[in-house]
């Protein structure tokens, strides 16, 4: 990786990168936050927005134009597509607007944290020879991916299950573009077989809908004779 | 081109037993008859090109384009090969010959497929020059002999034991995956399949060194594939169940000459592929082969099944066998390669005379089965009256494998006890302390051999007939006695000519041990076997049978016309004979009922159950005995248990929510997170 810059501008790349990486973190505790479904698909937006500024920073300090491609379509599908989609989904499913959650927001933040944690341990110890700019761009990544993974098992809902895969996804395209860069053609497909989750996502939620009239995931296992969920955590 | 010609003979062979098998799928039923002939005539031009390789010493390969990609499917034929081939295709053509004679009635496509594709796969396991063509064919042969076990479908027990032994077959290639997979891996590297494509032929896995570690390992897994496979203790429970399932000459085949292919992969993976030994690899070997020997026998002695007690048997000399293979071992490590020699000679003729005994021997238990119907010992009795000729191939087939001289038997395992008694010549303590008492295991093995021989001769032969079927035996078919025939005149050959046999697989033991009988060449006659030195260690074999012969005689002289001169009247009491019931005579069970009682606690387990009815009821009094094998309770039935229960357990995990199965994986995922966070 060759920079093309003095040592005060590496200084203010620096900070910006992780300025903007550590906001996708913070967005990711607000997802954990929301008790609302249209509050967690506006910080979805936000969080996906943060990621198409940090890519499109990340292209401009390497001089690594396809990353503005990759910036492009972060902030177009995942910002502001998916969103609507799943904003209009809810609507017209006429979906219960607030989430149910397994776990407690105390108790989830209080885990994000520890995730957290373990992230910035973990990376900072496995990666001694590489760069302090990719090595806490990593860490702040792996935290994202964490907290997605732990979104989509403490909530109950299906739409909020969708937006914890795709947090996750954002995670991994945060850090793919800090420590090396992703070739497009891997972006490319990534974006898709996102997309292409996002519609299955989105074909189960209707059936589900149409046969139960909710969303929430807990009837399909009572239909699988999974007697325990019953007393599960409410 | 002329050189090939081996290759190209055994090549024929091969093909004229999958036109068996095609033959065998194709024709109807009645004229199945017609896949013996085809076998014996391939097994016959095998055996000619294995004797040709055997006496030209030469090595012979070839290579087809199929197979791993850049390995291909290597062959080799070379003396360790060619001998182990004779010894797979003389039981085949005797088996096949016995298989001549059976009756249409009792052909069947569940048996006559398989068994020239049984054949082929043994011949091509010894082939194989590459770890994936080993354990395809090796795979083969342990599926066709299953197919061959299970033939006889309808009975309960022998589904039971085709399961067994499918389950044991499975483990044991998984065990011998692993030990090719080590030998395949880089140099230094620990173990595991990471070897490059190339590394897989034979050719490159002796160039690999290996570390002490991953030899050690290679060793156990080896040991645990082949063990299993040719009955080594505690893995033998499958072998007495299956190998009597099968029809006779199969279990001929399976018991004479299947667990001598797993031995040729027990020799080629120690002495040629895994490099210079170390003194304790021997100790695995020389512990468990003679724990088997003993352990064998002390089963087969208690047990009541004809067929049985010869797979029991078996055992116990697979135990000899890899004694031997273990005294090799320590002496080649610490380099007294004469007494190498000795005790690999040993083993190599301990393998082909098991071969042509336990052939014989599972063909007249066949013979037995035909005439009568009946595998139990306690309702046989008298046959040597109603069938003469198997009674007296049987009676030399016991003769040899109690190792009397001077037939066969005797020839391996008194080499074995030259190897043993050389013993004290070890530089390594443990092998020091441990000689003499493999030497006195080997020795009540042979000692218990000889008792349950006598036992399984003495019910099944002599005496009065147990049952109708015992009374109204007949002989079996002329081919039949013929095949049984050809095996007892080997086993008395083998025994005349053992000096013969030993110098002939010089060659062999200077590749394995790294010198041949050296003492051979200076002996009296080309007889005589000496396995160190003329003056300490010499046995002729024509001077004993001359000894025996004419001692016999005198003696039958003497008795006939100096002890018995007149008409002698007797006394009444008279061992209970003119009492009709046969039930008054020695059984078998009765006759072990010493060694039962002094074995009874650990070895055995058996119980003896005295049912005594009360006074004035007037059933008899019952006495009945059971024994359980400890291996089987141990290493199968409770692993089996464990597994179910654990099995059950994990059952839930299939019906689980989908946010519950998030959180197993996400918990596994930072579990293993965690881990690297703190070790790395």
């Amino acid at each position: 990786m060759t920079l093309a810059l003095d040592v005060a501008p590496v200084m203010v790349a620096y900070d910006v990168a992780h300025f903007l990486a550590g906001m996708m973190l913070v967005a990711s505790f607000m997802l954990l936050y929301q008790d609302r479904i249209f509050a967690v698909l506006n910080t979805f937006a936000a969080q996906a927005m943060l990621l198409a500024l940090a890519v499109a920073w990340q292209g401009y300090v390497h001089h690594h134009p396809d990353l503005f491609i990759t910036a492009a379509m972060a902030f177009g599908l995942k910002g502001i597509v998916i969103p609507l989609a799943l904003n209009r989904m809810v609507v017209r499913l006429g979906i219960h607007r607030d989430v149910d959650q397994a776990v407690n927001v105390a108790s989830s933040m209080f885990l994000g944290l520890g995730l957290t944690s373990l992230a910035l341990l973990l990376v900072l110890k496995v990666t001694p020879g590489a760069s302090s700019f990719t090595r806490e761009g990593l860490a702040l990544a792996l935290a994202v991916i964490l907290l997605g993974f732990l979104m989509m098992i403490t909530r109950r809902n299906a739409v909020t299950q969708i937006v914890g895969f795709m947090s996750i996804e954002n995670g991994l395209i945060l850090a793919a573009t800090g420590a090396r860069g992703m070739p497009l053609v891997v972006e490319v497909s990534v974006a898709f077989s996102v997309l292409i989750a996002l519609f299955v996502f989105a074909v189960f939620v209707f059936r589900i809908r149409e046969r139960f009239d909710s969303v929430e995931i807990e009837y399909l296992d009572r239909v699988r004779g999974d007697r325990r969920v019953q007393g599960d955590g409410r | 081109m002329s050189m090939e010609w081996p290759l190209f003979i055994l090549a024929a062979a091969l093909a004229v037993y999958a036109g068996a098998v095609l033959l065998a799928v194709s024709l109807p039923r009645p004229a199945l008859g017609a896949v013996y002939p085809l076998c014996i005539l391939a097994a016959l031009a095998a055996c000619a090109a294995d004797i040709w390789v055997l006496a030209g010493q030469g090595a012979f390969q070839a290579t087809l384009p199929l197979g791993l990609p850049t390995v291909g499917l290597r062959f080799r034929l070379d003396s360790l090969s060619a001998f182990f081939g004779l010894i797979v295709n003389l039981g085949i053509a005797t088996s096949s010959l016995y298989g001549t004679g059976i009756g249409r009635a009792e052909l069947s496509k569940r048996i006559e497929p398989f068994y020239p594709a049984f054949c082929a796969a043994m011949n091509l396991v010894l082939l194989a020059d590459d770890a994936f063509g080993f354990l395809f064919f090796w795979e083969l042969m342990s599926l066709s002999s299953w197919a061959l076990v299970v033939s006889n479908h309808e009975d309960e027990e022998n589904r039971k034991a085709a399961y067994v032994y499918l389950i044991m077959a499975a483990m044991g290639t998984t065990a011998l995956l692993f030990a090719f997979g080590g030998m395949a891996s880089p140099a230094g590297a620990a173990g595991g399949l990471a070897g490059q494509a190339g590394g897989y032929a034979f050719d490159a896995i002796r160039d690999h060194k290996l570390t002490p570690l991953v030899s050690g390992l290679v060793l156990v897994a080896a040991l645990f594939g082949t063990g299993s496979k040719a009955g080594l203790m505690p893995l033998h429970a499958w072998l007495p169940l299956a190998h009597p399932a099968a029809p006779s000459h199969v279990s001929a085949l399976m018991s004479g000459v299947m667990t001598k292919v797993a031995i040729y992969g027990i020799i080629r993976i120690v002495f040629d592929l895994l490099g210079t030994p170390a003194w304790w690899w021997s100790l695995p070997f020389i512990i468990l082969g003679a724990a088997t020997a003993v352990g064998g026998l002390l089963y087969a002695v208690q047990d009541r099944d004809l067929k049985r007690v010869l797979a029991y048997s078996t055992i116990e000399n697979i135990g000899i066998v890899f004694a031997g293979l273990g005294l090799a071992i320590a002496f080649k490590a610490t380099g007294i390669v004469n007494a190498a020699a000795v005790a690999m000679a040993a083993a190599l003729l301990h393998s082909l005379n098991h071969s042509w005994f336990k052939s014989l021997l599972f063909l007249g238990a066949g013979a037995v089965l035909h005439a009568t119907g009946r595998r139990d010992m306690e309702s046989l009795g008298g046959l040597i009256h109603h069938m003469p000729q198997t009674a007296f191939y049987w009676l030399v087939g016991a003769l040899s494998i109690s190792a009397l001289p001077p037939l066969n038997g005797f020839v391996s395992e008194w080499l074995l006890f030259q190897a043993v008694l050389a013993g004290p010549g070890f530089p390594e303590p443990i092998l020091r302390f441990l000689s003499p008492v493999v030497a006195a295991m080997l020795a009540l093995a042979a000692g218990l051999a000889a008792a349950c021989f006598v036992r399984a001769f003495g019910t099944v032969f002599l005496g009065r007939p147990r049952s109708t079927e015992a009374a109204e035996a007949h002989e079996v078919p002329a081919v039949q006695r013929a095949a049984m025939g050809i095996l007892a005149v080997l086993c008395i050959l083998g025994g005349l000519f053992g000096g013969f046999s030993a110098w002939a697989i010089g060659p062999l033991l200077k590749t394995l041990a790294g010198t041949e009988l050296a003492g051979l060449a200076n002996g009296p006659t080309r007889l005589s076997l000496i396995a160190f030195t003329q003056g300490r260690s010499i046995y002729d074999a024509p001077t004993i049978a001359l000894f025996v012969a004419l001692s016999a005689i005198a003696t039958m002289l003497v008795v006939h016309f100096i002890s018995n001169r007149g008409t002698r009247r007797s006394p009444a009491w008279d061992c209970g004979f003119p009492d009709a019931s046969p039930a008054t005579q020695y059984s078998a069970s009765s006759f072990s009922q010493p060694l039962r009682r002094v074995y009874r606690g650990i070895v055995l387990g058996s119980v003896e159950v005295l049912e005594m009815p009360p006074p004035g009821d007037l059933r008899p009094g019952r006495f009945a005995v059971r024994y359980r094998d400890h291996a089987w309770r141990n290493l199968y039935r409770r692993p089996a248990v464990a597994l179910l229960f654990l099995a059950g357990r994990f059952n839930a995990f299939q019906f689980l929510t989908i946010r519950r199965y998030l959180v197993l994986m996400f918990s596994t995922l930072i579990a293993l997170l965690i881990i690297m966070a703190v070790w790395m």
